[in-house]
């Protein structure tokens, strides 16, 4: 196990070396650093020497892959592609375009993107499993037909209308959360309340349809049959036998994304005004501030490589039928 | 004379629709292809939701046919010049409704402005009043009397000529099906009001009378109010809306489109040829996909956005710019999600070549391009077909949070995803201005929920594994 964990993390390295080069070539080959320089200074009248001068202090003046006039080692480091992009494999995140650094902010915003994130999923994976078993239990009835259709028609709501009807109902009409923002330790709760729900209102649609899915296939299989035949009572067949085997596509694809939790949710957050990482990237986008994206950029696949080989452990774990070499 | 012009999506959408439309008369003559057609045809769910997916299509079609008109100044023999403003066919059908702005919000069927203005009377006093529309409810008279009347008997004549218009559809449907079916048309007729036909005909033509009806309200009532308000600077919200179809369309099929050929020819080829081009293959999707997607389409947006603002040049009209970023959005959009079908054909054709027919065919010495081309592709459509219509509601959603995240579609271009951004603000005027959201709302939600109805008939229809059961 030890060791197929560590033969995975090694074949993560070329991946992100790919990852780095097609950042690299999106930030700095597409376009010049003249081109990013002259957009944060406005498009016209700027002068030669004001771009050379944001470049210097931003560290973009230097040559993109090979800098000939460095010695030695200094050929290859003293460069755009050294500075910027390999130093991302130590997480030496550096500066972001207006002088901040990236790492503590990071560090700083990590924990109001999860005080979001982990509620809405647990509390998710709950109501979306006692719906989809609810409608595998009166299958091929007209409560689970409607249920279905229910799950269409909220899977059709764009998830912006949950945002905004959310917030004008609870928040605006009603006042019984604030709209939007956040505070640090207990007095967080009033903030999250709004969007963690509406974070589980917005996914029962696809959420519940796709473990109902789950949990019909299993029913068709030759041991809920037998389960059946010695005499078993449906419920218990469903909970003691269809549950928790229907649990294991569930509990992976749950793993998958844990690790993205630390990026938070970029709607959400943006439209509450939660200092977390997601609104972090989504003003970032609006700023054109191309530090922070490519670090983002660069986290998120990170974190989804680990999401990678966390699921074939966690496939271990929860099927015993699978071993990993 | 008018100029005609073809965007860059223009031509690929009516590529599509040639495409479609080769497919459909190719298939018919294919017994394999056109069952599970009509197997999906049969779900009444299916008919209805393709009825109303068939009439954003061609809302969408009429707002493809662009051209510019001549500007009425130019005198001077052989030289015409033509105006800046690029209109579409669609423009032309609902004339009134994209001329007549007003000065700023107004609410639905609302026959004054919803802000208090400063208006000078006629004797030189000044008064806060709500300022009458300069349009909306003008031949209701000053004062705007009478209103609910008016709106109740422009219903009810609405309702009058869609009951007419069915029965004609249904006398021209009964007619159509009684002739080939070799019976009277009095008994078909009668068979379709029962539902008691093959097709269910009875769905479509409710589907159908609603939609007529829904159009026919629109026509009488958008000539004299403004249905859906208005927006900030005034435009008709029920223009913008069924601009915003073609955005939302094209965003769905163009980016399949743009990534289909090459899903397919690298999935196939992974699982066909295994060994070190299949391990190349999976490095590049498992990389492009570790990438999140947002992240990757901002990022590329970004850039194309620095390289549009340092090359102004390159685009004539606003159109065309709105039209080259729209596209480039398709192919950005295609390149992170072809990864999901590319990885599934190559398990499906890994799956294929260890199969009977095909070492068979390999035995006989057929060569490895005529194998994938006559066997292999043939076998896993059905797949391709799949992902594509399930696809779609997805990307119509995309569009609306990448345009709120502000890397979608162009900022001046008419889009559900630009109307609900706008909407964010709206909301928290006092009192609200809700109705740019809800038009947004029902839009979208009518085309995704189609979509979504559409595409489990689909696979219900062409998935083998749902056929066993």
């Amino acid at each position: 196990m030890f060791a197929y964990i560590v033969r995975r993390a090694i074949y993560a390295i070329p991946i992100l070396i790919g990852i780095n080069i097609i950042t690299f070539y999106l930030f700095f080959v597409v376009n010049s650093p003249d081109d990013m320089a002259r957009l944060h200074l406005g498009m016209k009248h700027v002068t030669g020497e004001a771009i050379q001068k944001w470049k210097a202090s931003h560290g973009y003046d230097k040559p993109l892959l090979l800098n000939g006039d460095a010695g030695g080692l200094g050929r290859v480091t003293d460069t755009i592609f050294f500075e910027k992009s390999v130093r991302l494999f130590a997480f030496d995140f550096g500066f972001s375009d207006d002088g901040r650094d990236i790492s503590y902010d990071i560090s700083q915003r990590m924990l109001p993107s999860l005080a979001i994130a982990i509620p809405a999923l647990l509390l998710g994976l709950l109501v979306n499993i006692t719906f989809a078993l609810l409608m595998a239990f009166f299958r091929g009835t007209y409560i689970d037909t409607w249920g279905v259709i229910l799950c269409v028609v909220l899977m059709s709501v764009s998830g912006m209308f949950y945002i905004i009807g959310g917030q004008f109902l609870l928040a605006k009409l009603f006042r019984l959360v604030p709209i939007s923002g956040f505070a640090g330790g207990i007095a967080a709760i009033k903030f999250v309340v709004l969007p963690v729900l509406i974070g589980v209102v917005s996914g029962i649609g696809s959420g519940s349809r796709l473990y109902r899915t789950f949990f019909l296939e299993e029913t068709g299989k030759d041991y809920v049959r037998t389960a059946r035949a010695k005499g078993l009572a449906e419920s218990l067949v469903l909970f003691r036998h269809i549950l928790r085997n229907a649990l294991i596509p569930i509990v992976t694809g749950v793993v998958v994304i844990l690790p993205l939790l630390f990026l938070g949710s970029l709607l959400t957050e943006s439209f509450f005004a939660i200092p977390g990482l997601g609104s972090y990237t989504i003003d970032a986008i609006r700023n054109q501030d191309f530090a922070i994206v490519r670090v983002m950029v660069f986290l998120g696949s990170v974190l989804y490589i680990i999401g990678l080989i966390l699921v074939d452990v966690a496939y271990t774990v929860v099927d015993p039928r699978v071993r990993l070499a | 004379m008018i100029k005609p012009v073809i965007l860059w999506t223009d031509a690929l959408v009516f590529l599509l629709v040639l495409v479609v439309i080769g497919f459909i008369l190719y298939a018919r003559r294919k017994p394999h292809l056109a069952t599970p057609w009509k197997r999906v045809f049969a779900g009444r769910i299916a008919a209805g939701s393709s009825v109303v997916l068939l009439a954003f299509v061609l809302t969408g079609l009429l707002d493809s046919l662009h051209f510019r008109l001549p500007l009425a100044g130019n005198g001077s023999e052989g030289e015409v010049h033509y105006a800046v403003e690029v209109l579409s066919v669609l423009d032309m059908l609902v004339g009134p409704l994209r001329t007549r702005v007003e000065k700023t919000y107004s609410a639905p069927f609302a026959t004054h402005l919803y802000a208090k203005e400063t208006v000078e009377r006629e004797d030189g006093s000044q008064v806060r009043m709500y300022p009458p529309l300069q349009f909306g409810g003008r031949h209701l008279g000053a004062g705007g009397r009478h209103k609910a009347e008016d709106i109740l008997r422009r219903c009810l004549r609405a309702l009058a000529v869609t009951l007419l218009g069915m029965s004609t559809v249904l006398w021209l449907m009964a007619v159509l099906l009684a002739r080939r079916r070799g019976s009277t048309v009095r008994a078909m007729a009668g068979c379709i009001l029962t539902g008691r036909t093959g097709l269910p005909w009875r769905t479509v033509l409710a589907t159908l009378s609603m939609l007529l009806l829904l159009v026919l309200l629109a026509v009488d009532l958008a000539g004299v109010y403004h249905v859906l308000g208005t927006n900030k600077v005034g435009q008709d919200v029920l223009y913008q809306s069924l601009k915003s179809v073609r955005t939302g369309l094209l965003i769905g099929t163009l980016t399949t489109l743009v990534m289909l050929p090459f899903a397919i020819f690298m999935g196939i080829v992974a699982g066909y040829a295994r060994g070190w081009i299949d391990d190349v293959v999976q490095y590049v999707y498992t990389t492009l996909n570790s990438i999140p997607h947002v992240l990757l389409i901002a990022a590329a947006i970004l850039m194309l956005q620095v390289y549009m603002a340092n090359h102004p040049e390159l685009f004539e009209t606003t159109v065309e710019r709105e039209d080259i970023r729209l596209l480039f959005l398709c192919i950005i959009l295609g390149i992170t999600s072809w990864t999901g079908l590319c990885r599934l054909l190559r398990g499906e054709s890994l799956k294929l070549r260890e199969a009977e027919y095909i070492q068979a065919a390999a035995c006989f010495g057929v060569s490895h391009i005529r194998i994938i081309a006559r066997h292999i592709l043939p076998n896993v459509m059905h797949v391709v077909l799949i992902t594509v219509v399930l696809d779609f509601s997805g990307l119509v959603l995309a569009e609306a949070v990448l345009s709120y995240v502000g890397v979608g579609v162009d900022p001046t271009m008419n889009s559900w995803g630009n109307m609900i951004n706008g909407a964010r603000l709206e909301m928290a005027r006092e009192p609200v201005v809700w109705w740019s959201l809800l038009s947004a709302f029902l839009f979208m939600f009518a085309l995704v929920l189609a979509a979504n109805l559409f595409s489990d008939a689909v696979r219900d229809a062409f998935d083998p594994r749902t056929l066993e059961r």
